[in-house]
């Protein structure tokens, strides 16, 4: 009797969790057992000690078409680390996360390619911009249901990628080319092994930052907002505010993700910034584990690294692609590594 | 009852839920040290007033006063913070949090003082020692009656000065109905205001000082709970004995 009442109320969100769990197949097992063997702390630290000399040792054996990919990884992983804010921590869904970093590329872009700033500086300019924008697209579609932000957030980004086409400070379709790299120390930063490790620094600046914010009184606030809204409004979370700085933080990290991505391609076009790139993102983030940092690298590692490993069969690779994708739908349904195992 | 004592006053509040006329012209008042009971079937207005008065749905007319404080287009956040506290109907613990977690989130409003919300959170793990034994569990693997006793500690970690329970017992077994209602009695004994929204009229009736009953969103009847149980009425359609 009781029991019943529970899955009703759980608007049969246990149900399909004990669903899950009765017929848990073989790959389910192995996932969770590496799971329990990641739990322990020690097996956590040495995992990460290896990875870390893994990822540090790359330009010493890797070509530069290696690099390149890795690189485009660390890319992927900035990006899906700001829209995890958004997406994972507060549960709002993104469909233009491109837009976000399309405004930091082009805003660092312009200030560098016409106006000829240091890189540098223009990187406090990216982040009021982005603050600016995150202000205008999510004040008034924060204050609906989720579903509008969705749409919101979705013609935003198109918005953007029409307006950067048109205008000609964007220079229109052709975009920004021949952007001058910028300095650190006094060397250039010309190879692909230099933005390699700059891109790694900054993956781990963007981990350290999520596990703040997650770790914060505004993180649990985040969660509690992404649970219930109504319970958290309840009991006191002002759930508009949390949700406004929630995109902003996420925002602003996209777009220095593009101030750094526009400097390292030193060119900038509206072809970079399609729908396709919003929802690699998106689904980076909920392959990964909505939520999970560790997870949420790893499905941006996965989304820009598996088309590359197959470029060889051509356009066949998207057709492995998707089984994967559908493979992980049906065993994972909530990540490859999800923030909290559900029984 | 004289004004002075008067902690919630609702006055002649109306709400819409689009074009549609959720209540209209509901007037009660909740006095200290009361259990105040808003009885009704299903979509009478019990819970949408509740909302109302939290200020999750706004209020089109009417005004509502907390110890005499205006709150009607105040933020629910700042209503928390005055500590009129709201637990919302079917519990709406966090399922997927632990149990302290969600203990946690009670003491949202307070900033910073970790080594209080400890101490509180001990008190509720007094108060329900079960919990106690479930902290590290998540939230949606307790049972309907340890889900409503978290969502009462969670309430009770904002300190309430008046806590408004949306119906408590809903689809709880006969024993913990009355486990809830012995809960509502020891809590209203210390000294905390109730205002509770309840269809098991029997349970609320037999807890309460004083009741209103909610007909499609107005108030027809109200008086003490004790004449309340008698009423013919009420009896016919709330309690359906004889």
């Amino acid at each position: 009797m009781e029991n019943k009442n529970n899955l009703d109320l759980n608007n049969g969100e246990v149900a399909v969790v004990h669903e899950g769990t009765a017929k848990r197949g073989f790959f389910t097992r192995i996932i969770d057992s590496v799971y329990s063997f990641m739990d322990k702390t020690h097996n956590k630290i040495i995992v990460a000690v290896i990875l870390l000399a893994f990822v540090l040792t790359v330009p010493l054996w890797a070509d530069n078409y290696i690099l390149q990919v890795a690189w485009n990884a660390m890319f992927y992983m900035l990006l899906a680390l700001g829209c995890n804010i958004i997406v994972g921590f507060t549960g709002m869904v993104d469909l233009g996360f491109a837009a976000k970093f399309a405004v930091g590329a082009y805003t660092s872009g312009i200030l560098v390619h016409t106006f000829g700033w240091n890189f540098w500086l223009t990187l406090p300019i990216v982040v009021i911009v982005g603050m600016i924008a995150a202000v205008l697209i999510g004040g008034p579609a924060l204050r609906l249901r989720s579903d509008y932000l969705a749409i919101v957030t979705l013609g935003f980004g198109e918005i953007v990628r029409t307006v950067a086409r048109n205008l000609e400070i964007t220079g229109s379709a052709s975009g920004l080319s021949g952007i001058k790299r910028p300095y650190i120390f006094g060397t250039q930063l010309t190879r692909i092994w230099m933005w390699y490790y700059l891109f790694v620094f900054l993956v781990f600046l963007f981990v350290v930052a999520s596990n703040r914010v997650k770790d914060s009184r505004f993180g649990r606030g985040l969660a509690y907002v992404r649970e219930d809204e109504d319970a958290a409004r309840a009991m006191g979370v002002n759930v508009v505010k949390f949700k406004m700085w929630a995109f902003i933080v996420g925002t602003v990290m996209g777009a220095i993700a593009g101030a750094f991505y526009v400097m390292q391609m030193a060119a900038v076009s509206p072809n970079s910034f399609q729908f396709t790139q919003s929802s690699n993102i998106l689904l980076a983030v909920v392959l990964g584990g909505m939520g999970k940092v560790p997870g949420v690298m790893a499905g941006a590692a996965f989304f820009s690294i598996f088309p590359e490993i197959f470029r060889s069969i051509g356009e066949y690779r998207m057709l492995f692609f998707g089984i994967a994708l559908v493979l992980v739908m049906i065993f994972r349904p909530q990540g490859l590594w999800p923030e909290r195992r559900r029984r | 009852m004289s004004e002075s004592n008067v902690i919630l006053k609702v006055d002649a509040i109306e709400t819409y839920y689009g074009q549609i006329c959720a209540l209209r012209d509901v007037s009660f008042e909740v006095h200290d040290k009361q259990i105040v009971t808003l009885l009704g079937g299903n979509g009478a207005g019990k819970s949408t007033t509740l909302k109302t008065i939290s200020n999750i749905e706004p209020c089109r007319v009417g005004k509502i006063t907390f110890f005499g404080e205006d709150i009607t287009t105040m933020p629910p956040h700042k209503i928390v913070e005055l500590g009129l506290i709201h637990i919302p109907e079917g519990r709406r613990i966090f399922k997927d949090l632990t149990v302290r977690e969600n203990l946690e989130l009670g003491g949202f409003t307070r900033r910073g003082d970790d080594k209080k919300r400890d101490l509180m959170i001990d008190e509720v793990f007094c108060r329900f020692p079960r919990l106690r034994e479930r902290h590290a569990q998540l939230g949606g693997t307790l049972s309907g009656g340890e889900q409503q006793m978290l969502a009462v500690g969670r309430g009770l970690m904002a300190e309430p000065k008046l806590l408004m329970l949306d119906e408590p017992s809903m689809g709880l077994a006969p024993l913990l109905v009355a486990e809830i209602a012995s809960i509502i009695r020891d809590l209203n004994n210390e000294g905390i205001p109730i205002l509770l929204v309840e269809q098991n009229s029997k349970m609320a009736l037999g807890l309460a000082d004083y009741g209103y009953v909610l007909e499609t969103g107005e108030i027809t009847l109200e008086g003490p709970a004790s004449e309340l149980i008698k009423d013919p009425k009420v009896v016919k359609a709330y309690l359906g004995i004889e």
